[in-house]
């Protein structure tokens, strides 16, 4: 396999850069990890994982849409996109490569959000196989191997060596790009890594979470269910848990007038937000009760009902981590679970 | 402590002096703990738990429950009595509702601290007379109390319970912690160095509004941020400078009301040092208008809604501006 040594990631970076835009996760002041451009010097995150996703790459928080310019009687429309520009993103994790075949169902199916579709087009995904996975992590339920990753390209690491491989054209291309740098090299000390890495997954706290009790059949039983009261008692109404979630994908439109020009713009939105959804007649979910279960019902009733059974959700722990009472889609299943 | 709570409250709770109960629960791990109303004992006895990491003030909770049939008994830690006296100071609270337990708080641990350590798979937490034993799924590591406990509880402002109907434990004292440390730290910084700090802080917010829906000063039927005929709601920031614009206007409404509690940058997902911008009011109102703790009493007059002669001329503020 394609390999190169640890210490050289650096030269990596350089070349990779040379050629396209490059974003790793890189540790920031706080300790914390988040995608950055690279720039010399930057060194991969020791980090399991980023506090935001990598969903922001085809997804980003906030997208200027469409402007118009008034002029007397006319409405000039004018299609603002800029970019063309293509750009890798390293070191995904197996959770977030898996988020994007997610979102690609929600915004490359009929009619195609050509917004996605440019980014996608343009961004190369290499991802980074996990060694180290956390209590929070239960991507296994959901048919997930962080060991190997999907992406375009993926990478592996044992103590000493990275090693990568295409999982499909625009990978190959990439790994092309750059093979100057790697040797062939024998894999047996990958291998153990791998094997070991297998081992803590079977033990991790969560790997006997159960996707059983749910799924696009189980409709009636689960909006009906008496859990919901409690277990969204607590909850604050805040927009953490889906703006950290790699596969939330809902946003909002909104017109903005500048006073010189209206921009349009479209931005994350939560359906724990009072606002959400809102119509003529207000929120149709007018508690915090009905808004909770809207979350959890959509990722693990209504989209795979409509996206071949596919779950909205992929177990990369986030919302564990981050949200302000604890309280998230694996205490949701543990309650609802039919035993 | 655990097992006192546990047993007062099933007390209270059976002898009907309330019909439900507000704590925490525990979780999965040793840190993912939610607020939560108990209603029986079988309930309390299954779930209930006091620890280290129960951290999340439920005051703010009680504005909600305290308006609910019957009344609930709520187990408030020193700091958490400040934000309660405070809702109660601005009538949002039906205080005969609640019937208020203090319990002593040793400081709360923040598990992101123990993260940024390097310790990473925390199953759980035992505290050894300081020293924390944490079992993880790569084994047991140690860490110090004092490196894991969360910024607030450093610089602790109070041991002191400022209102309870009856304490377990002894009362503890008002401490003096050196939370202003930092915030002159940074009045002591350049303009330029002091805007490229904030920038950076406040850059990295993603307006998930954690820190607003948490405060227990943030209690506004509808948010003006969230209220389309205000104008200025939005959840996209229209320029780069919008995250900065959001957090400073919410320092300046709960200016005067803040009590500290810290609840804001416990929550934030981006670890924003959001308690910052409440200090430097809460000192400037101290400097300018005499020492002032919101929450400490109910029925004083909050130095920003009171005129004396004394209160000091708005050209201070000019001239500081200048400075």
């Amino acid at each position: 396999m394609l390999r190169i040594s640890l210490d050289k990631l650096d030269e990596l970076f350089s070349a990779i850069s040379e050629k396209q835009t490059l974003y790793i996760p890189a540790d920031r002041s706080d300790g914390a990890a988040e995608f950055q451009k690279w720039c010399d010097g930057m060194k991969l995150s020791k980090n399991l994982n980023t506090v935001r996703s990598a969903k922001d790459f085809f997804f980003p928080q906030t997208e200027n849409l469409v402007d118009f310019k008034l002029s007397g009687k006319n409405i000039e429309i004018k299609d603002i996109r800029s970019e063309a520009e293509d750009f890798v993103v390293f070191g995904v994790r197996a959770c977030d490569a898996r988020s994007f075949t997610i979102l690609d169902k929600v915004f490359l199916s009929d009619p195609v959000d050509t917004y996605y579709q440019n980014r996608r087009m343009h961004g190369t995904v290499v991802t980074m196989a996990c060694t180290r996975p956390s209590e929070t992590c239960f991507c296994t339920a959901f048919g997930i191997d962080p060991t190997a990753p999907e992406g375009d390209a993926a990478c592996f690491s044992d103590d000493k060596f990275l090693y990568i491989k295409a999982n499909n054209d625009k990978g190959e291309a990439f790994v092309s790009s750059v093979s100057s740098l790697f040797e062939d090299g024998d894999t047996a000390k990958l291998d153990e890594v791998q094997a070991k890495t297998k081992e803590i997954l079977n033990k991790l706290p969560l790997a006997g979470l159960s996707t059983d009790s749910f799924g696009g059949d189980k409709l009636n039983e689960l909006f009906g269910s008496d859990k919901w009261a409690e277990l969204s008692e607590s909850c604050i109404g805040c927009g953490t848990c889906t703006f950290v979630c790699p596969t939330c994908q809902c946003y909002d439109i909104k017109d903005f007038n500048t006073g010189r020009e209206i921009k349009r713009f479209r931005c994350w939105d939560s359906c724990m937000y009072s606002d959400f959804t809102k119509m003529a007649h207000g929120n149709p979910r007018l508690t915090q009760l009905e808004r909770f279960r809207q979350r959890f019902m959509h990722k693990l009733v209504y989209f795979p009902a409509n996206n071949d059974g596919e779950f909205g959700c992929v177990g990369c722990g986030r919302c564990l981590s981050k949200c302000p009472i604890s309280m998230n889609i694996v205490k949701v299943m543990k309650a609802l679970e039919v035993k | 402590m655990q097992e006192a709570i546990i047993n007062r409250a099933k007390q209270l709770l059976a002898d009907g002096t309330v019909n439900r109960v507000i704590g925490w629960k525990k979780g999965e791990f040793a840190y993912d703990i939610t607020p939560a109303v108990f209603e029986t004992a079988a309930e309390i006895d299954a779930d209930f738990v006091y620890d280290e990491f129960t951290a999340a003030n439920v005051s703010k909770y009680l504005i909600k429950e305290s308006k609910k049939d019957g009344r609930i008994l709520a187990f408030l830690k020193p700091c958490d009595t400040y934000s309660f006296n405070q809702l109660i100071k601005e009538h949002r609270i039906v205080r005969e509702n609640v019937y208020i337990v203090g319990i002593p708080c040793d400081g709360k641990l923040d598990a992101e601290k123990i993260r940024q350590n390097g310790i990473t798979g925390i199953r759980t937490v035992s505290n050894n007379n300081g020293i924390l034993k944490i079992d993880t799924i790569y084994g047991e590591e140690t860490m110090n109390f004092d490196e894991a406990v969360s910024e607030r509880c450093s610089v602790c402002k109070s041991k002191k319970h400022v209102v309870y109907d009856e304490l377990i434990g002894d009362d503890g004292e008002i401490a003096d912690s050196g939370r202003f440390d930092m915030v002159e730290k940074l009045e002591n910084m350049t303009a330029q160095e002091r805007y490229d700090f904030w920038r950076e802080q406040l850059s990295k917010c993603i307006r998930c509004n954690a820190c607003r829906n948490v405060c227990p000063a943030c209690t506004c039927e509808k948010c003006v941020f969230d209220n389309d005929n205000s104008g200025v709601a939005n959840k996209a920031a229209a320029d780069s400078f919008e995250e900065n614009m959001f957090h400073i206007i919410r320092a300046f409404h709960v200016a005067g009301r803040c009590t500290d509690c810290g609840e804001c940058s416990r929550v934030c997902p981006q670890n924003i040092p959001l308690h910052l911008l409440n200090r430097k009011f809460i000192k400037d109102i101290n400097s300018l208008y005499g020492e002032y703790q919101a929450g400490a009493d109910t029925d004083s007059r909050a130095p920003l809604t009171d005129y004396k002669e004394s209160d000091c001329e708005p050209s201070v503020v000019h001239e500081r501006g200048t400075e």
